[in-house]
């Protein structure tokens, strides 16, 4: 035999799973909030690290396209640059670390500052996508509390925190209700970005490559993090605005700055934080040449 | 269009430079080579193929090369390269009464027609650690080792003593599940649950097995049969309209006996477990045939009471791809979360002491009358 034995696709993923996984998308996009199993396929990274996602996004992404890939709202995370080389070197695709230039972004725990179009798709990397996992460990109970709309363990579950800690005491991957109809798992980001996903201008695409597990939510659709009348949803706050670019109504990193506790907080959405320092010093030079 | 990021590309790249020179070790060494390891690391060779579910010995031994010994990082290149690969067709079952087996162990007769055959195994080898290997000369075996062999089980089965290992007349075998190329769903047919333990991890199987030998699910186990060989696999290929043998696999098969006391309306029986692993792995083929067989409660009406009973436990946790991978990416940054778990325990401990002035936050609530007085 001549040549290299081990030949990849081109794009990785061969068109037959793509179309298996873009199936599985429209069934999500169908019906909101309803995880839908799909065959998940191994990619060349490990369960856990964005399979879910890096499917979707290999499923969804064309020549036309622009990716961004962010970790904890950060580009330059090792995860997000790993991702992002990947798409680049299998699938050519365009890259881009501005929120406002990319047609389709992919992300870990967090959804940009800057507000989503009408022209973007965003994909959430999901570890867990059942919201009722830590209450119901078992697949088979799970499904069947979806379809009889039986949430009172997840309500009973928010009452026992007021009841405990006088809050509900779910700081990130806070449950949400789609549509009127499915409670949904957000993926790990924090209760700060729940209000984002509320009648979204783009597609956001949920991937759990692991739990094999696919679920979307359309453009403008209701997602309502649940509460009570008494005790609504609040979602987490800074006092502080960013200590590099001012922002404020920002998710706020806290920084060591050395050994004796010292902290600052800057954004964590590195590129609006860039971005809107940059667009300060234009401002204050254009001031001061005024 | 690229926009160049900071760091953590470089890093990367300078990581993956030291790991390969790591890998290398001592130039003063000569380097491995992929059929060293093919050729004498057989049953590690094995079990990255069975895990990674792709029977390739020569593409095992290269992925054992790059991943420099690590046996899950092995079977998670052979996995990623397996699902590249596209799925032209089902073969015909084997025919593992055909197997003609190199190895051959009953343990539940004392003889058995075609007689046993220890064939190449450690057992009875004293584990003395040996500065020098020495290779033998082997005589010629004096058994025709490509004779077909009854299963001890069917002997059984004769007498009606042991289930049958199919149903009865009208049965025509069903194309089979295939769990790469099919969603999960619980609960699960048997045969896709085979499916699942075959490409399993092995210590968790062991570990399981052996823990349904402990009380945890006892099930009473013997071993049948468990025999070791290599088997023709065929393919009906529609082209030529006739079935074509593609390739020799090599073989690892387990029937583990176990007693059924019998219901209401079946009679007291043997039952089985079934075990069967790509290469030489006898571990394996034997921890997946006792975890088969404790999986297999619904049939014969028994309780759940052990973990080893519970098929979601068992098979969404017995895949060492997803294990690995979920418990390691608890070391990607997980700071944004943090961040918000840092908040809440913040305003937590501003509220408790709000509540207690007097007492620092630090003290740990040892004393609980104090607290209750404090808080009537």
């Amino acid at each position: 035999m001549s040549g290299p034995r081990i030949v990849y696709n081109e794009g990785y993923l061969d068109e037959q799973t793509k179309r298996v996984v873009r199936r599985a998308l429209l069934k999500g996009v169908a019906i909101p909030g309803f995880q839908v199993p799909f065959a998940s396929r191994e990619v060349p990274m490990p369960r856990g690290w964005g399979t879910g996602g890096v499917q979707l996004t290999a499923s969804v992404i064309g020549p036309a396209d622009t990716l961004k890939v962010i970790d904890q709202g950060a580009d330059d995370t090792t995860n997000a640059v790993s991702i992002r080389a990947f798409f680049e070197k299998v699938a050519g695709a365009a890259s881009t670390t501005r929120t406002d230039h990319a047609t389709i972004i992919q992300t870990r725990h967090r959804i940009p500052e800057t507000p989503l179009t009408e022209k973007q798709i965003v994909v959430y990397q999901v570890p867990i996508p059942e919201p009722l996992r830590f209450l119901e460990p078992r697949e088979t109970e799970t499904r069947r509390l979806h379809a009889l709309e039986e949430y009172g363990l997840m309500y009973v579950k928010l009452y026992e925190d007021i009841a405990k800690y006088g809050h509900i005491a779910k700081t990130y991957d806070y449950p949400v209700l789609v549509n009127g109809r499915y409670v949904m798992a957000p993926s790990p980001i924090p209760s700060f970005d729940n209000p984002k996903m509320h009648q979204s201008p783009a597609l956001q695409l949920f991937g759990a490559g692991r739990e094999k597990r696919i679920y979307a939510i359309p453009p403008y659709t209701d997602v309502e993090s649940l509460g009570f009348d008494d005790f609504p949803f609040e979602p987490q706050r800074f006092d502080q605005p960013c200590e590099i670019c001012e922002s404020t109504e920002v998710y706020l990193d806290e920084v060591l700055i050395d050994d004796h506790g010292g902290v600052m907080f800057v954004c964590s959405d590195t590129d609006h934080c860039e971005r809107t320092l940059t667009a300060r010093e234009h401002d204050h030079i254009t001031e001061v040449n005024a | 269009m690229y926009v160049a990021v900071k760091g953590g590309e470089k890093a990367i790249a300078n990581a993956h430079a030291l790991l390969a020179k790591r890998g290398r070790g001592s130039i003063d060494a000569p380097r491995i080579d992929y059929p060293q390891i093919r050729n004498q690391m057989g049953v590690l060779v094995s079990r990255v193929m069975a895990e990674g579910s792709l029977y390739d010995p020569e593409l095992a031994a290269k992925a054992l090369l790059q991943a420099q010994g690590d046996v899950l990082e092995a079977v998670t290149l052979m996995r990623s390269y397996r699902t590249t690969l596209p799925r032209f067709g089902i073969t015909i079952a084997v025919d593992t009464v055909g197997l003609p087996s190199e190895r051959r162990v009953s343990a539940t007769f004392k003889d058995i027609p075609g007689g046993q055959q220890l064939g190449a195994t450690f057992d009875y080898t004293h584990r003395l650690l040996a500065d020098e290997l020495h290779t033998p000369e082997v005589a010629t075996p004096d058994v025709p080792i490509d004779e077909p062999m009854p299963r001890v089980t069917d002997l059984l089965g004769a007498d009606a003593l042991v289930e049958r290992d199919r149903p009865d007349e009208g049965w025509t075998d069903p194309d089979p599940g295939d769990l790469t190329r099919e969603p999960t769903v619980f609960p699960m047919s048997r045969a896709e649950r085979l499916q699942a333990l075959t490409r399993g991890d092995e210590g968790f199987l062991l570990s399981l097995g052996y823990s349904t030998q402990r009380g945890f699910g006892n099930n009473h186990p013997f071993v049948g049969e468990v025999r070791v060989g290599e088997v023709e696999v065929d393919f009906f290929a529609p082209e030529i309209g006739y079935a074509v043998p593609i390739g020799r696999i090599e073989l690892t098969e387990c029937q583990m006996v176990n007693q059924f006391v019998g219901s209401a309306d079946q009679a007291p029986q043997f039952t089985r477990g079934y075990g069967l692993v790509f290469g030489r792995a006898e571990r394996k083929a034997m921890s997946m045939s006792l975890v088969d067989r404790t999986l297999r409660h619904e049939e014969f009406g028994e309780r759940i009471v052990s973990p080893a009973q519970d098929e979601e436990f068992v098979i969404a946790h017995a895949d060492n791809v997803e294990a690995a991978g979920f418990v390691e990416h608890l070391k990607l940054p997980h700071y944004v979360d943090f961040q918000a778990e840092l908040g809440l325990i913040r305003s937590l401990r501003r509220e408790f002491q709000a509540r207690h002035p007097a007492e620092p936050a630090e003290a740990p609530a040892t004393d609980n009358n104090t607290l209750i007085e404090e808080n009537a």
